[in-house]
């Protein structure tokens, strides 16, 4: 086991997918639930939400975490991070990574988190109020903080190199990916990143509530349309992805599957509004391209953020016309099957674009029945659509002015 | 009035309860002397247990129970403060 650092010039790789999402659990099922147009959108089950104004919502709601975790971990665990847990134990064994064959201090996480542990708050905040404060768990110390899925994730694989957590609201699932790059390009040999988020709990969604941004409508069907002329608004959901990124010699070293390669990354910050500058998406993508040193015409796919919101939809739109021209390249908003998980929106969207260019199909994004013209996007609509994919663009904007974009490169392409 | 009875089965319960049970670990009659850290409970898990001993057993243990390191200490403690209780 070697001890000195040693950098690989190649750009790093995804070896491992784990997926917790409303429409599947496990990469595979969501994966094809997903190619499928299967929408994991209804009106919340777990707790009477019809009097909430935005009851939609897509929950895992075949998560169990006893099955997955065992007892002493529950009681000190939010749901997010219970899913959190379980997302990276699958990645793990989808990487085939022997970890014990790797320095403890060669590995780390870096996640990103948009909300922390609401749901094990809001019991605790209750128990607070309607018991007393020795009723309070002393777990609650940690397990509401944004950095936990990153602790416990550590702690449970021995993970002791370098790790962090961003707090960059839905941007963060594209960021933390972002700086597990910089790790690996600094030594590190095995990064576990991702966002696995979730705040559904009632004391959560009347927070989400606040932003205005939630759809209102009843209909799980038309409630998140993201770029139609009835958009109005999102829905949340819960879940995410955490990815294994390897150094690519290391990955290849080891004879490992490499899903695709993180070719390019760049994050940037809107101007205040009113300062008549214009957002700074369309820069994001341009410096992601550039570092990618990929021309706009060797993007194949791009994984919007399709935020609902109609003023946000008109940026993204022209960012990408700007980018791309109009209509020149496919675009497509699979989290229209699992609303937006926040920072596990980006990660998720990350999953679903290597595993477009594995298969060479393109996701649909589904319930946009007329889109606006003036965006000038090729939409995939309903039905996926085949396509030789090789490099991927995925976007993530962040409430507060945050934008994040990355560049993949498929497997097929090597690591060159 | 005699003062409640507080057993290792009490306390393993307590444990099993609010913290858990670490997979490779169990919790029999011969565990009074093995270290909390060794049962797979930390500092944390002790003070939840502590927390939830007071509530139950109407007490106070003191802030140093959750430093008990052993299953014979901590329900030392405990016995100790129940029989002056009552």
């Amino acid at each position: 086991m070697s001890t000195a650092p040693s950098k690989s010039t190649a750009d790093p790789v995804v070896t491992g997918i784990g997926v917790a999402a409303p429409n599947g659990l496990g990469a595979e099922e969501y994966w094809n639930a997903t190619v499928k147009g299967v929408s994991g959108l209804g009106v919340i089950a777990r707790y009477d939400a019809s009097q909430y104004p935005s009851p939609v919502a897509g929950e895992v709601l075949d998560f169990v975490a006893a099955d997955h975790l065992s007892s002493r971990l529950l009681p000190q665990t939010d749901r997010s991070t219970q899913m959190a847990l379980a997302a990276s134990d699958w990645a793990l064994a989808d990487a085939g990574l022997d970890l014990a064959q790797v320095g403890e201090f060669e590995m780390g996480v870096v996640t990103a988190s948009g909300s922390g542990g609401f749901e094990f708050a809001q019991k605790e905040l209750q128990a607070l109020w309607s018991q007393g404060p020795e009723y309070v768990s002393a777990y609650q110390s940690f397990a509401w903080f944004y950095a936990v899925n990153t602790g416990q994730i550590s702690i449970r694989h021995g993970m002791r190199g370098p790790s962090g957590v961003l707090v960059v609201e839905q941007a963060g699932g594209l960021d933390a990916l972002g700086h597990a790059r910089r790790h690996v390009r600094k030594g590190v040999k095995v990064v576990f990143t991702g966002g696995v988020d979730g705040s559904l709990s009632p004391w959560g969604l009347v927070c989400q509530n606040t932003t205005g941004e939630l759809s209102r409508s009843r209909d799980p069907e038309s409630a998140y349309v993201p770029f139609d002329a009835a958009s109005a608004g999102y829905v949340p959901g819960e879940g995410g992805a955490i990815l294994v990124l390897e150094d690519a010699d290391a990955a290849a070293a080891r004879g490992a599957q490499v899903y695709g390669s993180l070719a390019g990354y760049a994050a940037t910050f809107d101007p205040a509004p009113g300062s008549g500058r214009p957002p700074s998406l369309r820069r994001a993508i341009e410096l992601a391209l550039a570092d990618a040193r990929v021309e706009p015409g060797e993007v194949d796919v791009v994984f919007a953020d399709a935020s609902g919101l109609p003023q946000r939809d008109r940026q993204e739109a022209e960012a990408l016309a700007a980018v791309f021209g109009p209509g020149r390249v496919p675009v497509t908003a699979p989290k229209t099957m699992t609303g937006r998980m926040y920072s596990g929106a980006g990660s998720l969207d990350v999953a679903a674009a290597l595993l477009s260019m594995r298969d060479g199909v393109i996701p649909p994004t589904i319930g946009v029945r007329e889109p606006l013209p003036e965006y000038g996007l090729d939409l995939v609509r309903d039905v996926s659509r085949e396509a030789d994919l090789r490099t991927a663009l995925v976007l993530a904007r962040g409430r507060g002015g945050f934008n994040a974009a990355l560049v993949l490169r498929s497997g097929r392409s090597g690591a060159a | 009035m005699a003062a409640p009875e507080f057993t290792l089965d009490d306390l393993v319960n307590v444990l099993r309860d609010c913290a858990g049970q670490s997979e490779n670990v169990s919790l029999g009659e011969d565990i009074l002397d093995v270290p909390f850290a060794d049962l797979g409970y930390d500092s944390l898990a002790l003070m939840e247990a502590v927390s939830r001993i007071q509530r139950q057993y109407q007490v106070r243990l003191g802030d140093e129970a959750a430093g008990d390191e052993t299953p014979r200490l901590l329900l030392a403690r405990v016995r100790e403060t129940l029989a002056v209780a009552v």
